[in-house]
């Protein structure tokens, strides 16, 4: 559930090596800001008969009361409940008929929502996204709240109890974030909270978050731009705007000053390290940098890390580093799976003298510049599909979310073409401190 | 810039509202959704390179990038009895040392180039896939075709990849949902048939694979007249076939391509439950089947709708019954593994422990039920729902070139894709009724539980499903 590691998304020209350019790709797209507040950003692409209908509403887990923790994805569960003009079950059932799919997810800083559907179901697909939006709690009652609430029960013992190591994440936001922080608690939530939560709080997250001026909509796909808008002024006409705006978010900073290390036991047979820093939000200076030094220390077989302790030791069976951009901070982490018999602590030493290096000597020009060239070609692969998670819809709305532009495309790669391998170095040296940070360690259970 | 910026004034705000109360929307019915659109396929360009391999090419011109997806008819069925893995073993060793780059020297130049090479081994073919900026194809081919004809299997390489199968059979123990993966097709296919073992092999036939065995199996399988490659992407026939020609031209191993296949499984004749037991465990996790069909089976279309209605859709009625209706699982399934021989058929969940017997007493109700004809509502969404999945496989290059790779592996008409909307249309609840009646026999089918045993076993056995056997998780990767 962390969300995107590298929001990345499009195109241009392709980079050296050997100099040539390719086609400049472009996205285009209007926007525009219905009377309630709607945010609405329109998209056409005509490749396949296909529409996407994406929702964003700009409040994630990290919006949770106490006590309530796992509420905005429970919520993300009721919005399929049916709504007044809706009965329960006819969302899916009506969408399907048509050939359409929807999905949804939860985060920490938002809540995404999409429907998929041949480019004759528009019409549909409006209907039923605004009156969720509109009505959604004129046909809630306690018993629906149950239904779901047992459902996200089962995600949770699928996903993290029942999971191997499923637990760890959990584990490790305790140890990050001071009691309040937004971050602290697992979007999942803790059970006795998902046992806790009411209908009453149903009502009042719904008034409170998902009123149209904390949501966009974007319409992306096989379409005509000047009929989708009739159609959007149309199905969200008798949405009514909130009553007070949502405001900004309050909370205790997080700041790590020791190494904090902790053990826990899981029913698995290889032991696994995480080790993890707080840094820099999303966009922010540091970064991309950062996402940079991902692909050094772990993306491929002469990635550092990989090469020594997978490739060449074979003491680890695998290794990850990811630097998890959210809106208030990131997290980065490094995570090793040990080979059976393999010795952690040695793990975890060589781990440090490889991010040491980085803090000290700035990477090689091949290899900054294969990592380079990896990230641009993964802003083509974006683009190719516009429906679904991380589809062009999708990609839209998360740079109006985090950037305030959903043409934030060029400025994003902007960063990263910027970047030296001097700024990698001073990245790793300024945000991954060795004597601050997280260190969890899953040990087979006897 | 992209961006057309935004012409966001008020008045145009206030234009929006008023227009909006002008047409306030009918929300008393659900609007009525128009014919679907039509799918318009690029054309296929079939073309023959000069060692015979076969190229399909088909545009895909949104993003300047293309997909290339070699597909070699080898699999599983060509693996030697004792050497289960071989084929998957085989196929994942091609870019670990090829032509004169080493295992290293591979990457880093595929990499180098903002490029993306996979090899992989599937039941029925191997796959060597190349996702490439056009900009950098040129570059990209030589490597590609250096690790599909010139592969050198190096010691070390095939060591480090044999303890990394060997340590990824362990942690597949760990994890009920991997654990159940395996023991299902172990208990229905037996260990005798080639489907019962993981493709990757076990950890016994894993220890008896040597260089020499990956190379005779690569001059035996990896041939151009046993192959087929699909570029998809923003190319055309005449400026691809050339590089290509130039790249796989050479490729022209002596040996005549010698067909591998799966001998088809006995049915099982009685209904069995098998426990594995994982103490603690806050779900069970569960699969009930028995051996579905070849993908070749005549029933193709009623047989998707079939399960499209059963348990592929989210409205199906497997997650209907189990996740909305009683919230005994995060969701619900069911599936035809459909291969050259007769894969698995199999419904399953992850079931919160203490209600095992509860779901799968729904699962049996649901298993039985759908003999009954399905109502023509139910049957009309499902055959809406599957026929226009298809476009969405077209949207990307990798998409794109899978279902032309697809199609050549299990010999689909070249028409498959255009006529396949017509022809689920097509099906007719009296041709599902008859699929069900052929192939779902619940009496018949195993049930294979991984959970906690102290918890469940009453209440399944009180279920009396049949004879119920507890089997060790080491057993079924053996």
């Amino acid at each position: 559930m962390l969300s995107c590691a590298v929001l990345l998304a499009l195109q241009l020209q392709a980079p050296p090596p050997a100099a040539a350019s390719g086609p400049r790709l472009e996205i285009p797209f209007t926007q525009f800001t219905l009377a309630n507040g709607l945010h609405v950003i329109l998209h056409e692409d005509h490749t396949v008969p296909l529409l996407t209908v994406n929702v964003w509403y700009h409040v994630g887990s990290a919006r949770e009361k106490p006590g309530r923790t796992g509420f905005a994805h429970l919520f993300e569960h009721l919005m399929f409940m049916g709504s007044k003009h809706v009965k329960y079950g006819d969302f899916d059932q009506l969408l399907e008929a048509a050939g359409g799919t929807n999905n949804a997810s939860t985060a920490e800083d938002r809540t995404n929502y999409y429907i998929d559907a041949p480019s004759n179901a528009l019409d549909l697909a409006l209907f039923l996204e605004s009156d969720r939006m509109a009505y959604l709690v004129d046909a809630m009652s306690p018993k629906t709240v149950d239904a779901q609430r047992d459902v996200v029960k089962n995600e949770r013992r699928e996903s993290y109890e029942n999971a191997p190591y499923g637990m760890a994440s959990i584990e490790i936001a305790e140890m990050l974030y001071p009691k309040g922080h937004p971050y602290r608690w697992p979007t999942i939530g803790y059970m006795e909270d998902l046992t806790a939560a009411t209908y009453e709080d149903v009502v009042d997250f719904f008034r409170t978050y998902y009123q149209p001026g904390n949501a966009s909509l974007v319409i992306a796909g096989d379409i005509d731009p000047a009929q989708a808008r009739a159609a959007v002024e149309k199905w969200f006409a008798d949405v009514k705007p909130g009553a007070a705006p949502v405001p900004p978010i309050d909370y205790p900073h997080a700041n790590l000053t020791e190494v904090k290390t902790k053990t826990i036991h899981d029913r698995v047979q290889l032991p696994r390290l995480y080790l993890t820093w707080l840094t820099p939000a999303h966009l922010e200076p540091g970064d991309a940098e950062l996402d940079v030094l991902s692909l050094l220390l772990a993306g491929g077989k002469n990635s550092r890390l990989y090469k020594r302790l997978v490739y060449e030791l074979q003491i680890a069976q695998d290794v990850a580093a990811v630097q998890g951009s959210k809106a208030l901070n990131s997290e980065y982490q490094i995570v090793v799976t040990a080979r059976p018999d393999a010795d952690i602590a040695r793990i975890r030493a060589i781990v440090d003298e490889e991010v040491r290096k980085l803090q000290q000597d700035a990477p090689g020009d091949r290899e900054f510049r294969r990592a380079i060239n990896q990230i641009e070609s993964s802003f083509y692969d974006r683009l190719e599909r516009v429906g679904g998670f991380d589809g062009v819809g999708d990609e839209l709305n998360a740079y109006y979310a985090d950037a305030g532009n959903p043409g934030y495309f060029n400025e994003d790669l902007a960063r990263y073409r910027a970047l030296s391998p001097a700024d990698i170095t001073a990245a790793a040296a300024r945000f991954l401190p060795l004597n601050r940070r997280v260190e969890l360690v899953v040990e087979p259970a006897k | 810039m992209t961006a057309r910026g935004s012409f966001l004034l008020s008045g145009l705000c206030a234009l929006s509202a008023i227009v909006g109360a002008q047409q306030l929307p009918d929300r008393s019915k659900a609007p009525a959704v128009g014919p679907p659109p039509a799918l318009k396929l690029p054309a296929v360009e079939r073309r023959t390179l000069s060692n015979g391999l076969q190229v399909l090419v088909i545009g895909v011109h949104k993003v300047p990038a293309v997909h290339l997806e070699l597909a070699v008819r080898t699999g599983v069925g060509a693996d030697p009895p004792s050497k289960a893995g071989l084929s998957s073993l085989t196929a994942d060793m091609l870019d670990e040392g090829a032509g004169s780059r080493s295992a290293l020297e591979v990457s880093d130049a595929v990499e180098f180039l903002g490029a993306d090479l996979s090899t992989s081994g599937g039941v029925d073919a191997a796959f060597v896939q190349l996702h490439v900026p056009v900009a950098r194809l040129a570059d990209a081919l030589p490597i590609m075709a250096d690790v599909i004809a010139r592969p050198t299997f190096p010691d070390a390489e095939l060591k480090r990849l044999r303890d990394e199968r060997l340590a990824a059979l362990l942690e597949m123990q760990d994890d009920p949902e991997q654990l159940v993966r395996v023991a299902f097709p172990r208990l229905v296919f037996g260990s005798q048939h080639r489907y019962g073992s993981p493709e990757i092999g076990t950890a016994a036939s894993l220890k008896t694979i040597e260089t020499a065995d990956l190379k005779a199996f690569h001059a035996a399988q990896y041939l151009p007249s046993n192959a087929v490659l699909v570029a998809a992407g923003d190319v055309t026939a005449d400026t691809i076939v050339p590089l290509l020609e130039q790249a796989f031209g050479s490729w022209k191993p002596p040996a005549t391509p010698k067909p591998s296949s799966v001998p088809p499984a006995r049915q099982l004749t009685a209904r069995h439950v098998y426990l594995i037991d994982k103490p603690g465990a806050a779900q069970s996790q569960v699969r009930i089947g028995g051996i579905g069909v070849p993908r070749s089976t005549p029933d193709y279309f009623a047989l998707r709708v079939l399960n499209t209605v059963l348990g592929e859709a989210f409205t199906s009625r497997l997650n209907n019954n189990l996740r909305e209706v009683h919230g005994y699982a995060y969701g619900a399934s069911s599936r035809f593994d459909m291969r050259l021989s007769a894969g698995p058929f199999f419904a399953g969940a992850g079931i919160q422990t203490d209600k095992t017997p509860e779901a799968l007493r729904e699962f049996f109700n649901e298993l039985t039920r759908i003999h009954e004809p399905v109502p023509l509502a139910e049957l009309e969404k499902a055959k809406n729902y599957l026929a226009l999945l298809v476009p969405r496989t077209f949207e990307t290059t990798r998409g794109t070139a899978d279902a032309l790779a697809t199609a050549w592996i299990y010999g689909l008409p070249g028409d498959y894709y255009t006529t396949y909307a017509d022809r689920v249309r097509a099906v007719t609840a009296a041709d599902v009724k008859r699929a069900a009646d052929k192939y779902i026999q619940p009496d018949r089918f195993a049930v294979v539980i991984v959970g906690d045993r102290k918890t469940i076993e009453p209440g399944v056995r009180a279920l009396n499903l049949g004879p119920l056997t507890v089997i060790e998780p080491a057993e079924v990767f053996k």
